[in-house]
């Protein structure tokens, strides 16, 4: 009789998780669909689908957009011809994985500081704030993202199939092509999702780096929302949610462990 | 030779990346001294930047900023570490099929684009009318500072020797108590470790504070502060000593934190070697 009485005890160890549970579906799962339910309602809470027309008919819009994805493209493209050497260098290195650590620690420091920190410098120099600082802003914020996952799928290559594949007679740049390079791509994969997703979507960065002169799509869904237009707005979000899975998808199929790169920064 | 050229090629290579990440932070430390915000030293060398962060017309909103982003953070991770426990726990004993759904529904917040976690949130607070102010705050916080405990325990309960609770139930104890007297404990270090990360994220937070604080309110942390005063006119020379001292304060927590690490790996090696 006891026994079983402890049995259903035990079972019941999953309650624990029941206020949790509850608290996501409230504060994370019901605002999300309402954005999605958000998107078809029109000013007055008709149903209506002018939201669709009224985003992709806008040229505004898709310029925004469009400019997003370019400025995004290009970071996350310096950030990798930038960042894979540093990690590659520092793979090699036998202190590499304690030197690492000083290309992460400036993500210690709030990202508004440092793009003010940077701004601060352009002006002083006398550089003109325009598209080429925003790119600048985004590669010097998130490069340590790139550097992260990339060092640490680079120095985990088991050192023997570099050897192996040289005493095949490969030569060091067959060697880079063939072997490192195939072994790293979950470390580019996550390096890219970590760099262009949160790069589409900031919000102020590109406002204070060009003087309000480049506006991306983080910028327009913040706007859309400020002036009460929300379901354009939600549109906005839901494009936006769209590049967030897909890339995530992207992430999981190459690497399982992706977020536990992205934890332990701290 | 050639060898000795390309190690010197990739250790300059390596310094020059390094230059740049921090070029901005030890310019601002150095000019913090000349209280001046066009990077000169015509005032000479000066502490009147520092004085400034207490006697300033900035002073109180600043002080009222650095409190509210503590408080917030102390409340937030506070809730979230004790909420985010207890769930990992009863995650760990969910159906696998459930246990799979809460999990990604874990995951959302941590990959979700922030923007959109923080408009998400404000629709719903504006449809359902919370009050503006502290208490939206606070929810927000908790909501994305959650998963990250979440994350950090339950690798850590899954790794627990189911046995030990077993041993505990055999020798007599309550399913609750073994769970207090044994699991909890065995915990411990990865909640110690969550409550951190959770204070940091929340510490960090911009976007969705500067959306969910309301205009109204007049509710400021130290981020969204900064972002209001100097979107508009630049950054004074007010700022810099500022950010010195979070330079200072940043660089100091993050090596504690790792060599705080580094020594757990230590004596985690010793004990291997012992055995």
């Amino acid at each position: 009789m006891k026994k079983i009485k402890f049995r259903k005890l035990k079972l019941t160890k999953k309650v624990f998780s029941f206020p949790y549970i509850l608290f996501m579906l409230l504060f994370v799962v019901i605002p999300l669909v309402l954005i999605l339910v958000n998107a078809f309602l029109d000013a007055d809470n008709n149903l209506t689908l002018e939201n669709f027309k009224d985003f992709f008919a806008s040229d505004a819009n898709i310029i925004v957009l469009g400019n997003s994805l370019l400025v995004g493209v290009i970071t996350t493209m310096l950030c990798l011809i930038l960042g894979y050497p540093v990690s590659y260098i520092l793979s090699k290195m036998p202190s590499g994985k304690i030197i690492v650590l000083l290309y992460i620690i400036p993500m210690g420091v709030n990202f508004l500081i440092r793009t003010l920190a940077t701004k601060a410098i352009f002006l002083a120099i006398g550089v003109e704030l325009g598209m080429g600082t925003v790119v600048f802003g985004m590669v010097y914020n998130y490069l340590p993202f790139m550097i992260l996952p990339l060092h640490t799928s680079l120095s985990s290559i088991d050192h023997s199939y570099i050897e192996a594949a040289q005493d095949l007679g490969a030569d060091k740049a067959t060697t880079f092509v063939k072997t490192i390079l195939p072994l790293s791509v979950s470390g580019i994969c996550s390096g890219i999702t970590m760099v262009f997703i949160p790069t589409i979507s900031t919000y102020a960065i590109s406002q204070l780096l060009s003087n309000g002169k480049v506006f991306l799509f983080g910028d327009s869904i913040q706007l859309s929302f400020e002036q009460g237009l929300y379901g354009v707005g939600s549109i906005m979000s839901i494009v936006m949610l769209i590049f967030v899975l897909v890339s995530n998808l992207i992430m999981n199929t190459f690497n399982k462990d992706a977020n536990l790169v992205r934890r332990s920064v701290w | 030779m050639v060898n000795k050229v390309k190690s010197f090629f990739e250790k300059f290579y390596l310094l020059i990346i390094l230059a740049i990440l921090y070029a901005p932070i030890v310019l601002i430390v150095i000019y913090s001294f000349s209280n001046s915000a066009n990077f000169n030293f015509d005032q000479g060398f000066t502490f009147d930047g520092y004085r400034a962060i207490f006697d300033s017309d900035k002073s109180e909103g600043l002080w009222d900023a650095i409190s509210n982003t503590l408080i917030i953070a102390a409340i937030a991770s506070l809730f979230a570490t004790l909420m985010g426990s207890f769930a990992s726990i009863g995650i760990f004993n969910l159906k696998k099929r459930t246990r799979r759904i809460v999990e990604n529904v874990n995951q959302f917040p941590i990959i979700n684009s922030e923007i959109v976690m923080a408009v998400s949130l404000m629709v719903f607070f504006v449809t359902f009318a919370f009050p503006e102010g502290y208490l939206r705050l606070v929810i927000a916080h908790i909501a994305f500072c959650t998963p990250y405990v979440v994350l950090s325990v339950l690798p850590k309960l899954e790794k627990m020797d189911p046995s030990i609770y077993e041993a505990a139930l055999d020798l007599g104890a309550s399913p609750f108590k073994a769970t207090c007297k044994v699991v909890i404990p065995y915990i411990a270090p990865s909640i110690g470790s969550g409550f951190v990360m959770a204070f940091i994220m929340s510490m960090d937070d911009f976007i969705i504070t500067q959306i969910n604080k309301g205009a109204a309110t007049g509710i400021n942390t130290l981020s969204t502060y900064i972002y209001s005063d100097a979107r508009v006119q630049g950054l004074e020379p007010f700022w810099y000593p500022v950010f010195s001292i979070i330079f200072v304060i940043v660089l100091a927590a993050v090596l504690v934190l790792n060599l705080v690490r580094t020594k757990k790996d230590i004596k985690a090696n010793a004990r291997g070697k012992r055995l």
